[in-house]
């Protein structure tokens, strides 16, 4: 038997380490949608099909600038000397995940404004007759719409996969030390952005185009967390004891029902009947899908903070 | 160029926390946090017990994930292998500290990382860092691992040790002391 006294009581570490709130968890899952919707779009541009998915092609680029400026803001205040935030942008450290993810979400912003104006929402061509022009001019060059395309392909799937790189670089936390989890948080990104247009879209196509990528994600989402769970269970020790937060501990119930049942096979099951025609398309599955990616976010991050070498 | 290491006999700690107050005093660490303190680990069953006091703190690693994960530059490496945090640099965004291991950062309440520095400003005076000069049994040594002449390499050399944490791949520059090599 071994036992361990401590006289540190350090404040956020122990008894356990906990300096990441819900901040970062939102950060990571705004950052996992954009990343998302940012493929997702990007791929219709790049096919050209930007008619046949109106919802996705005018709404989400916007939509993806507000929604990253959110989590942007969220991690702001997660930041512990505010004032010092200009400083991720005087110096690039190429062995910090962080450094690449701040740059990535500078270079995210152009390419999304560009995505905005390649088919702008209708309230904005209404108010803004010049930006109109500029629109049009825009969408007349394919190459360039192209090109929009792929970058915001891949863009998006650079922002995707950090997020789960931030987490999965951290070998002190044995939890997150997996590069699963990168995929993880890239196709549960894929996964939410799609669900949020079957949610939105008034197309029935679009809606049902979606409805059947999403069902694809699911699927993919749970195949990468059991990958993710024998992974661990079958590592060595400390990555056996880290699972078992998740196997028995304290983070068992919050992420077998909310995260997997209720996020992600319930949704799967209303969507594919949904799909086959079963059932009529309801935002019920959507919204599932929509806070079963918050609470995975939640729960990794919490859950890694608790495993530790000790 | 020195690399700066610390050998702590625990044969001799008698986990009196004379270091801790010594370093915060030294260097005004605020109240409810430390750079260092004792662990204790008692090994096996009565009565076939062995128990090892340890005055522990950031192991200097050469291999430091606090400074390769560091987005600004801040974490860093000085002169004879310390790791310092730069404070100007710091964004508090406590990536170091959840990369630690050893859980030896902390955030200071102005807002930067937060850690054992060796007490560098009285090392680069040719002292003792704090924490070793008040040691009432002579358990803790700095110095030059480079230099096989140094006290400290001849105590690492001569005696049983380990570090903590090996298995992690930070090459940690503190040595425990466990007993002579002969014993």
């Amino acid at each position: 038997m071994i036992e361990i006294t401590n006289t540190r009581m350090n404040h956020l570490i122990d008894p356990s380490l906990h300096i990441w709130g819900w901040e970062i968890s939102v950060y990571l899952f705004a950052g996992g949608m954009v990343a998302g919707m940012m493929i997702i779009l990007g791929f219709f541009f790049f096919k050209g099909r930007e008619k046949e998915v109106d919802c996705v092609c005018s709404i989400l680029p916007f939509l993806s600038i507000i929604v990253l400026s959110l989590g942007m803001f969220a991690l702001f205040l997660d930041l512990e000397y505010k004032l010092h935030v200009f400083r991720f942008y005087t110096t690039f450290i190429i062995t910090s995940p962080m450094s690449w993810g701040s740059w990535i979400l500078i270079l995210v912003y152009p390419v999304l404004a560009l995505s905005v104006l390649l088919k702008l929402p209708k309230i904005i061509s209404k108010l803004f007759p010049k930006i109109e022009k500029i629109s049009a001019q825009l969408k007349s060059n394919r190459k360039l719409v192209k090109s929009v395309g792929v970058f915001n392909m891949i863009l998006g799937a650079s922002l995707g996969i950090y997020t789960g790189v931030l987490l999965s670089t951290f070998q002190a936390r044995p939890l997150w030390n997996s590069p699963i989890l990168a995929l993880l948080f890239l196709v549960s990104g894929l996964s939410v952005a799609a669900a949020l247009v079957h949610m939105i879209s008034k197309s029935v196509y679009e809606r049902e185009l979606l409805a059947k990528a999403d069902n694809a994600f699911l699927i993919t989402e749970l195949f990468i967390i059991i990958l993710f769970v024998i992974g661990m269970v079958t590592s060595v020790k400390i990555h056996q004891d880290a699972i078992t937060l998740f196997l028995g501990g304290p983070y068992t119930a919050v992420f077998w029902i909310f995260v997997v049942l209720m996020g992600i096979v319930i949704p799967l099951i209303i969507q594919s009947l949904a799909v086959s025609h079963k059932v009529k398309h309801t935002p019920l599955a959507p919204i599932f899908v929509m806070i079963g990616g918050l609470i995975l976010r939640f729960v990794i991050v919490n859950a890694g903070q608790y495993s530790s070498w000790y | 160029m020195a690399r700066y290491g610390m050998a702590i006999d625990t044969t001799k700690c008698v986990g009196c926390m004379d270091c801790v107050v010594a370093c915060k005093t030294e260097n005004n660490v605020p109240e409810g946090l430390n750079r260092d303190w004792i662990q204790t680990i008692v090994n096996g069953e009565f009565p076939n017990l062995t128990m090892e006091i340890r005055s522990e703190r950031c192991n200097h690693c050469t291999n430091a994930p606090c400074v390769s994960c560091c987005p600004t530059g801040a974490s860093h490496y000085h002169d004879g292998g310390i790791v310092l945090v730069h404070h100007d640099l710091c964004t508090g965004c406590k990536a170091c500290v959840a990369s630690c291991p050893y859980d030896a950062r902390f955030i200071n309440p102005e807002g930067y990382a937060d850690k054992c520095t060796f007490c560098v400003h009285r090392v680069e005076e040719g002292k003792d860092p704090a924490c070793v000069s008040v040691c009432p049994t002579y358990c803790m040594t700095l110095g030059d691992l480079d230099d096989p002449n140094s006290e400290i390499s001849k105590l690492v050399k001569s005696k049983n040790n380990h570090t903590n944490l090996p298995e992690a791949g930070t090459i940690p520059n503190i040595y425990y002391l466990i007993g002579d090599n002969n014993d």
